[in-house]
This record gives C-alpha cells, sequence and structure tokens, in this order.
C-alpha cells in the first residue's frame, strides 16, 4: 500500500466513522420499532470487517502456499488478528442489542450467533496452533492451511442461514437486496467503509509494528 | 437517558474503548520498539568501536 493510499485510509475512517455515527443519531430518529436501532451502524458493519479480514488473512495465506514468499506469514496472521479483535467486538456490540431487544445477551438456538462464534474461536485458536510450533515454514505452512480452512466457515455461515432461516436475529441482505431503507443503507454504506478504512489503518500499524519487532530480533542475532 | 438510549451509548462506548485500549498498548509497543533500537545502536557502536 502507498503511503498516500495509506493516508487516505486514516483520512477515510476519520471522517466516515463519526459522519455515520452522527447521521445514525440524527437523521434516521427510529427505525423498525426498535429504539435501540442505531447499534446496526455499529454492529454490521463491524461483523463484516472481521469476514473481511480473515477473507484477507486467507489470501495472504493461500498467497504463501502458492508463492512460497515469507512475508505473507506476517501479512496473513497480521489480518487474523485483526479479524479476531473485529469479532471479539462484533459479539459484544451484538449482545447489547440482543439484550435490549430480545432480552437476552445471548441465544443458543440463533444459528447465526453460534456459527459466528464458532468462527471466531477457530480463529482465536489460529493464535495457539501459531505459537505451538517453533518459527520456521513449518509453523508458516501451518498456520497458512488452518487460516484457510477457516475462511470455508463464512460461506457455511451465510448459506446456513439462509437456508435454515432464523428464529430472532434478521436476516438483512438476502437476495432480493438488502431489506432496508435507503436512509438506513446509505447510513450503513458510511459507517461500513468508515469501518474498512479503520480496519486498513489498524492493519498497516500492526503490520509495521510487527516487521519492525522481526528486523530488530535479526538485528540482535547479528549482534550477538 | 432511555433505556434504549443507554444500551446504544453502551455499545459505542465498547468500540471507543477498544480504540483507545489499542492505543495505549500501541503507544507502549513504540516505547519498547524505541528502547531496544536505542540498545542495539549502542551495542554497534560498541562492536565497531572494538
Amino acid at each position: 500500500m502507498s503511503t498516500s493510499l495509506r493516508n487516505n485510509a486514516v483520512l477515510a475512517g476519520v471522517l466516515l466513522l463519526p459522519l455515520g455515527v452522527l447521521l445514525g443519531a440524527f437523521w434516521i430518529p427510529e427505525a423498525k420499532g426498535d429504539p435501540a436501532f442505531r447499534i446496526f451502524y455499529l454492529h454490521v458493519p463491524i461483523a463484516l470487517t472481521a469476514y473481511g479480514c480473515f477473507g484477507v488473512g486467507a489470501w495472504k495465506a493461500l498467497r504463501l502456499l502458492w508463492k512460497g514468499e515469507r512475508r505473507y506469514d506476517l501479512e496473513s496472521y497480521t489480518a487474523i488478528h485483526m479479524g479476531v479483535i473485529f469479532g471479539l467486538l462484533t459479539l459484544v456490540t451484538g449482545s447489547i442489542w440482543a439484550k435490549y431487544a430480545w432480552g437476552t445477551w445471548w441465544s443458543w438456538g440463533e444459528r447465526q450467533l453460534v456459527l459466528f462464534l464458532i468462527l471466531f474461536l477457530f480463529y482465536s485458536s489460529y493464535f495457539m496452533l501459531r505459537y505451538s510450533t517453533d518459527p520456521g515454514p513449518r509453523r508458516e505452512r501451518n498456520s497458512a492451511v488452518y487460516a484457510l480452512f477457516g475462511v470455508t466457515l463464512i460461506p457455511v455461515s451465510f448459506l446456513a442461514i439462509r437456508i435454515a432461516g432464523t428464529i430472532l436475529h434478521p436476516t438483512v441482505f438476502t437476495h432480493e437486496g438488502p431489506q432496508m431503507t435507503w436512509e438506513i443503507f446509505t447510513i450503513f454504506l458510511i459507517s461500513f467503509a468508515g469501518m474498512l478504512a479503520l480496519a486498513a489503518t489498524l492493519y498497516r500499524v500492526e503490520l509495521a509494528g510487527k516487521r519492525i519487532d522481526a528486523s530488530l530480533r535479526e538485528l540482535r542475532e547479528l549482534l550477538a | 437517558m432511555t433505556t434504549a438510549e443507554k444500551y446504544v451509548t453502551g455499545a459505542y462506548l465498547v468500540l471507543l474503548g477498544a480504540l483507545l485500549a489499542y492505543l495505549i498498548i500501541i503507544a507502549l509497543k513504540v516505547g519498547r520498539l524505541e528502547q531496544e533500537l536505542a540498545d542495539l545502536t549502542r551495542a554497534a557502536r560498541e562492536k565497531q568501536g572494538g
């Protein structure tokens, strides 16, 4: 990513996220009879960003296995790291909304919730697998295969919900398009763009930190 | 503030809290990296000086 693109991502995150929040707070007074609906502009973009991060992690893992370039290992690891953070935020914000809308923090009967939890726990386990083996090509390959396997859970999650139906959790994106008014969809798109920009910024910062860490470790070994 | 508004505020505060926590972690990490770099620079100078 070039410096100008990186700066644009930071700028987009700084502008779009607060814009989404403000529009959600003042433009749409209430939606679907749920006064807590404004959490939608936070919860759904965070969830989709988490999916996106896992997708990027898997893509980088595939590149590692395909091209054999070691830099993709760190990039895949960083994307999954971000995905787990956004995944945790999805679960927390979703639980807050659920407590208000359904009267409970969690429902084990909801396939969408349980499948997302499985995906989150699967990628949380990635770190245990990664740090259970010594650094080197073996660890990189194992981590890449695990990251690729996990990403298959995303379409499974989407399909299972649409095939099996849902009890409490609404499905807003169907084959007939987004099931919401244009105002809500506009604010959602702004918030989603802001969240993606935020994730891209955090990814770059985290990756830079990890790269500097690796370079310093190498330098320490050379000087020893 | 209504109950719904409290829940909405709570959800947004979670994101804000997470961002602040991340900022603190990054700040600590940068400090550690700065210290390590200073140590390595000193070690390299000592090695060069014999």
